[in-house]
């Protein structure tokens, strides 16, 4: 059972997915009963991998491993830490809500959409387990297309543009990390004779690269992840993807898939090049820092509710990715469950401009007002999910910001002070941005009577599906004990291995 | 009962949760302000217990820690969830559910019919739940929870009538005002938290403050942490330059105002000043920035209360002006006048500004005072409570507000210099003034109301035993604080109970040059004589002679309106710092950076590459004899190649 729980874990989504196809078009209601189904399965048997996962251990475990291509040594090689192990229960968690959330909105092609949602849910998964670099490039690919239709055939009016653009940036950004792949493979062919893929193999090879050779790899892993995070001023394809996408995809887009990105830097770029990432560490926070005030501005003047939030994430991620770079304990746990509360806050927030838009088809912030008199329930639903995203202490993002930017005050790395003390002004500018739309949107009178026709409150389906979250916003801001200790040991454990290599760098 | 004082938090907690999810079904109103009201009651009765208990222990044992779990626990970063039980938190405890207490009975009359009935008792409820946190917390990141808390019931709790207009605006802009500018604030509180864990690998003040007196730290690195701590305290103070909230926040229903924007919440960065004192105290730069920045706010508040028309309004400022005072306290190293003057200040100005709801309540929501006149008649018991509550702030001898501002004054010439304590009765003489003129535009003198229109009316018990209670308590709450030159060197009771909490710091703070009694009795007569003669002045004025007001206002037309439009400070941050911002961001980063720069880069490379291969494309067209012709060119060129190598 501990061997295959993994597989099984990718397997059930896939299969499923191909499921769906062999059910008729017609029958709408089986099709939404069981994409939400396998991916409830989904979700109990990620449980049951957590029930099997021992934190004390910082050691990858529940391995799964089948040879592939003999000859090239590559294998299918899964296992989970703590990192990865708590982003796919983001994953397995976020699904099924995003099923039930579209139950009404999406009636087109729904087998397709069904198919394409859990073809997309095994991607992200194998993103997260695969401890092959060759495995893990293949799934990275792999959700590029579900993604890519999500948005090209549920999406708004310029979807086109928006998947196209998508996929083209992303797609960009995949090639140079394949080829720093293959040369990552055959370098460590020349120093130990094998031509291997296998992460763990890597781990202990690649640090001795030459710090040249290194920065180039180093290079092309992190223009990749950069693009999915997005760092600025890779970050302008995210709002189009996400005003475009269904609410759906917005969810699992902000949710799930930019996590991929801060996933890749943390398992990827820094463990592998760590002498390359601490070298380049301050350079890419300012970048991260630029990226959390910026965001933070454009998101202010934005007058699209969905472009809004887009535009926040581009600043929640800076905050991220300034956790990673500092490289202490405290910063990188931050990182880590800031990725978690990203995906919390964010993935309610659309579901909450979802739940406005499918009734009124509006998402601009003007053709809103007052309507806390209309809809209470919605109203203090959307108050909680803001308060989270603004990082308000009691809720989970205090927590990722506040860690966050206590371990980049200390980094060594980093070794300057100037790098918190711009990021924190991003907690003024959250509060402006957010308080300023939940004023012109719920607060104030009624301005537009066509609101009082077409806006009804939460129903029981959307109630159920954001309760869960914030059961979770509640939980992480006030006990998150239970999260940051499942990943500690993952963490120190990858800083550790920067360390014992990086002596030299850090005095 | 020390033991329990993590109920002090959980009830008001209870009491939120069963209001804000179950309240708006409960149609019985009395029901939805009784549970509010109880938590509230009870924990004020714990922290009543546990104040006895701790009088009760050696003076040695009085702080105690009430763990309750570890809320966070990273690399060296242990954070735990644990109330500290001394003789400040229990101070200020006492003062923020007894009032608390009062202010949420005075509610059950004032909110009588509001259709948001249970969301005002159960933000209420919130608010002492977060207020509890900031008291009790015995480290840096519960008081920030607290702080952060406070700030969002005052949000909610100012933009409560979210559907109203206020001034120029709506209600919900001055909420999100006061949010924001508090923000500013907690940015410099944060960095201040992070300077003192990097320098002193803690959060936990009992941890922090030893190590402040035993840790080889610089000046600077104190003075930095004094400083951005401070910066937090001047957003939840309403201090210069953040002060522009809280005139705004009087958008929220009254007994909001009273307890939060006057007693409670706004005294918080008094409360953390204090409590950090010994980091405060090794910056004496800092002091001095502090103490200044408290005087200036004294002043600029006092004299912009002089004209305004608006009843709460005059309070706000008054309480701006206040908290002033109780910085300037601070900055001087008389921490325990400060806490001294919350304690009184609270009593008076929570008495104020429920007075003057129970007058907009009887006055059929009418706010400007040049619109009442003479109502000393029709609300008696309003009258006689708000007098007294005057009386106090002014410092008419014997009242507590003369007790605790006396020890400001004479704290701000004996350890800071003449010059602050000429400030300081120049605004104390104002601050008698502009009470004065309100309370005779109020009660005294000509009826200017629309008698058809508006029936002035007494308020109902429940409304004045409130007012009653504040009032013994202004007027008896200063005898704990007597002046040493009367009572003696260990007379001053409150100075004494709070003196262990201020020892360290006091060792740090070299002071006290020798002054005499007289010399301290002399400047007591002196402001005395001064604040009485403001106030003679003012019931002349505006009882017998308001030509007077009207002609001097025309004379010094150009003051006049600078203190009416109170410096034109909003006007001067909207223009200086918001508009840049926030035009800035749309037309610079967005519009341009964004959209033409960077997506335009993007949207380029394709168009770029779009046209190179429509140009390529040319190549193939389709024609064999053209491949031909391509193809001899092709061998031809390698031949002639080939043979010219050879």
């Amino acid at each position: 059972m501990n061997t295959i729980i993994l597989t099984m874990l990718l397997a059930i989504p896939i299969l499923g997915g191909l499921l769906v196809l062999f059910l008729k078009d017609e029958q709408k209601k089986l099709i939404r009963w069981f994409g939400l189904i396998v991916s409830l399965i989904t979700f109990f048997i990620s449980l049951i991998a957590l029930q099997k996962f021992d934190s004390a251990n910082p050691n990858f475990q529940l391995i799964h491993q089948i040879i592939w291509i003999k000859s090239l040594n590559i294998s299918y090689l899964v296992g989970v830490d703590g990192i990865s192990l708590i982003l796919v229960l983001l994953t397995t968690f976020l699904t099924p809500l995003t099923f039930l959330s579209t139950w009404k909105a999406i009636d087109k092609k729904l087998k397709m959409f069904t198919f394409s949602m859990l073809l997309l849910e095994a991607g992200m998964i194998g993103v997260f387990i695969s401890l092959d670099v060759f495995l893990f490039y293949i799934f990275w690919e792999m959700m590029l297309i579900p993604m890519y239709f999500i948005i090209g055939i549920w999406g708004g009016e310029r979807r086109i543009y928006a998947a196209v653009k998508f996929f083209i940036f992303t797609m960009f950004g995949s090639l140079l990390m394949l080829v720093a792949i293959i040369w990552l493979a055959v370098y460590s062919s020349g120093m130990n004779g094998i031509f291997t893929t296998n992460l763990i193999e890597l781990y202990k090879i690649s640090p001795t690269i030459p710090m040249q050779i290194q920065s180039w790899m180093f290079g092309a892993f992190f223009l990749s992840f950069a693009i999915k995070v997005p760092l600025f001023p890779l970050h302008t394809w995210l709002p189009d993807a996400h005003v475009e996408a269904p609410t759906a995809g917005s969810v699992i887009l902000a949710g799930v898939l930019l996590k991929m990105g801060t996933y890749g830097l943390v398992r990827f770029c820094l463990p592998l090049f760590p002498q390359a990432a601490v070298n380049y560490a301050p350079i890419i926070s300012v970048f991260a820092v630029i990226g959390v005030i910026y965001g933070a501005l454009v998101s202010m003047v934005q007058t699209d509710m969905k472009k809004l939030v887009a535009y926040s994430s581009v600043s929640h991620l800076g905050f991220v990715v300034l956790g990673i770079f500092a490289m202490t304990v405290e910063s990188v746990q931050g990182a880590v469950i800031q990725m978690v509360n990203h995906g919390l806050s964010t993935g309610a927030l659309f579901l909450l401009v979802g739940v406005v838009y499918e009734r009124t088809h509006k998402r601009e912030i003007a053709f809103y007002g007052g309507i806390a008199k209309l809809v209470p329930l919605f109203s203090t639903a959307l108050m909680i999910a803001m308060l989270s995203s603004v990082g308000l202490p009691g809720l989970n993002g205090f927590i990722g910001e506040f860690l966050i930017l206590i371990g980049s005050f200390k980094s060594p790395v980093l070794n300057s002070f100037w790098f918190t003390a711009f990021a924190a002004t991003g907690v003024i500018f959250a509060a402006v941005y957010l308080l300023w739309m939940y004023q012109r949107v719920v607060f104030g009178k009624v301005t537009n009577p066509v609101l009082e026709k077409e806006l009804t409150d939460l129903n029981k389906r959307e109630f159920v599906v954001l309760i869960p979250i914030f059961i979770f916003i509640v939980w992480i801001g006030i006990y998150p004990s239970t999260f940051l200790n499942l990943t500690e040991p993952s963490v120190k454990n990858i800083l550790q291995q920067i360390s014992q290599t990086t002596v030299n760098f850090l005095k | 009962m020390i033991n329990l004082i993590y109920l002090t938090v959980l009830l008001p907690l209870i009491g939120f949760l069963f209001n804000g999810l179950f309240g708006s079904k409960i149609k019985n109103e009395k029901i939805i302000g009784i549970i509010g009201s109880s938590t509230v009651g009870i924990s004020f009765l714990i922290v009543v217990g546990a104040f006895i208990q701790t009088l009760s222990l050696p003076v040695e044992q009085r702080s105690n820690t009430v763990e309750i779990f570890t809320w966070l626990n990273v690399a060296g970063l242990n954070i735990k969830f644990a109330y500290l039980v001394d003789q400040l938190s229990l101070t200020m405890g006492l003062i923020v559910t007894g009032v608390g207490f009062l202010i949420h009975i005075y509610s059950i009359g004032y909110m009588h019919g509001d259709k948001g009935y249970w969301r005002f008792f159960s933000y209420l409820n919130l608010f002492i739940f977060a207020m509890m946190n900031l008291i009790l917390g015995d480290n840096f990141l519960v008081l920030f929870l607290g702080w952060e808390g406070v700030g969002l019931c005052s949000y909610l709790l100012i933009g409560f009538w979210y559907d109203r207009n206020f001034e120029k605006g709506t209600t919900s802009q001055a909420a999100k005002k006061a949010f924001v500018v508090n923000r500013i604030g907690d940015f410099g509180f944060l960095l201040g938290m992070f300077l003192i864990y990097f320098t002193f690998d803690s959060l936990n003040f009992k941890e922090v403050f030893a190590k402040a007196t035993t840790f080889p730290v610089t000046e600077t690195t104190f003075s930095l942490i004094a400083l951005f701590l401070f910066i937090g305290a001047t957003g939840k103070s309403a201090q210069i330059p953040l002060f522009v909230w809280l005139p705004d926040a009087m958008a929220g229903p009254t007994p909001v105002s009273a307890l939060i924007h006057a007693a409670t919440m706004v005294t918080a960065g008094v409360y953390m000043v204090s409590r950090a004192s010994i980091l405060f105290a090794s910056a004496p730069s800092i002091m001095i920035v502090v103490a200044v920045i408290g005087l200036l706010t004294a002043l600029m508040a006092a004299s912009i209360g002089l004209v305004q028309n608006d009843i709460k309004k005059v309070l706000a400022y008054s309480t701006v002006s206040q908290l002033g005072y109780m910085f300037l306290a601070a900055g001087v190293g008389a921490f325990s006048a400060s806490i001294f003057h919350v304690m009184t200040h609270a009593f008076f100005k929570a008495l104020l500004f429920l007075g003057a709801g129970s007058v907009i309540h009887g006055m059929h929501e009418e706010q400007n005072i040049q619109n009442y006149g003479g109502l000393k008649k029709y609300m008696p018991k309003t009258y006689i409570t708000f007098f007294i509550a005057t009386l106090a702030i002014t410092g008419v001898p014997g009242l507590s507000g003369f007790f605790s501002k006396d020890e400001i004054l004479w704290n701000a010439y004996a350890n800071g210099s003449f010059v602050f304590w000429l400030i300081g009765v120049l605004t104390a003489m104002m601050t008698a003034f502009y009470m004065f003129r309100l309370l005779s535009l109020t009660f005294y003198g000509n009826e200017r109301f629309d008698h058809h229109h508006v029936h002035p009316h007494e308020s109902p018990a429940v409304m004045t035993v409130p007012l009653m209670i504040l009032a013994f308590l202004s007027v008896v709450g200063g005898f704990v604080g007597m002046p040493k030159v009367f009572v003696g060197e260990h007379g001053n009771l409150f100075e004494n109970w709070l003196e262990p909490i201020y020892k360290p710091a006091q060792l740090k703070l070299a002071h006290f040059g020798m002054h005499s009694h007289f010399e301290e009795i002399l400047l007591m007569a002196i402001s005395v004589v001064l604040a009485l003669s403001a106030i003679y002045f003012a019931l002349k004025v505006y009882t017998q002679k308001p030509e007077i007001a009207e002609s001097v206002s025309s004379k010094f037309k150009g003051l006049y309106n600078l203190l009416l439009n109170k410096y034109f400070v909003d006007e001067i941050y909207e223009a200086s710092v918001v508009q840049p911002i926030q035009k800035g961001s749309e037309k610079l980063l967005w519009k341009f950076a964004d959209v033409k720069i960077i997506d335009g880069a993007v949207n380029g490379v394709a168009l770029l590459i779009d046209k190179l291969a429509e140009q390529i494309k040319k190549i193939q067209t389709g024609f064999v004899q053209y491949y031909a012709l391509v193809m001899i060119a092709g061998i031809a060129v390698v031949l002639f190649f080939l043979l010219f190598s050879l």
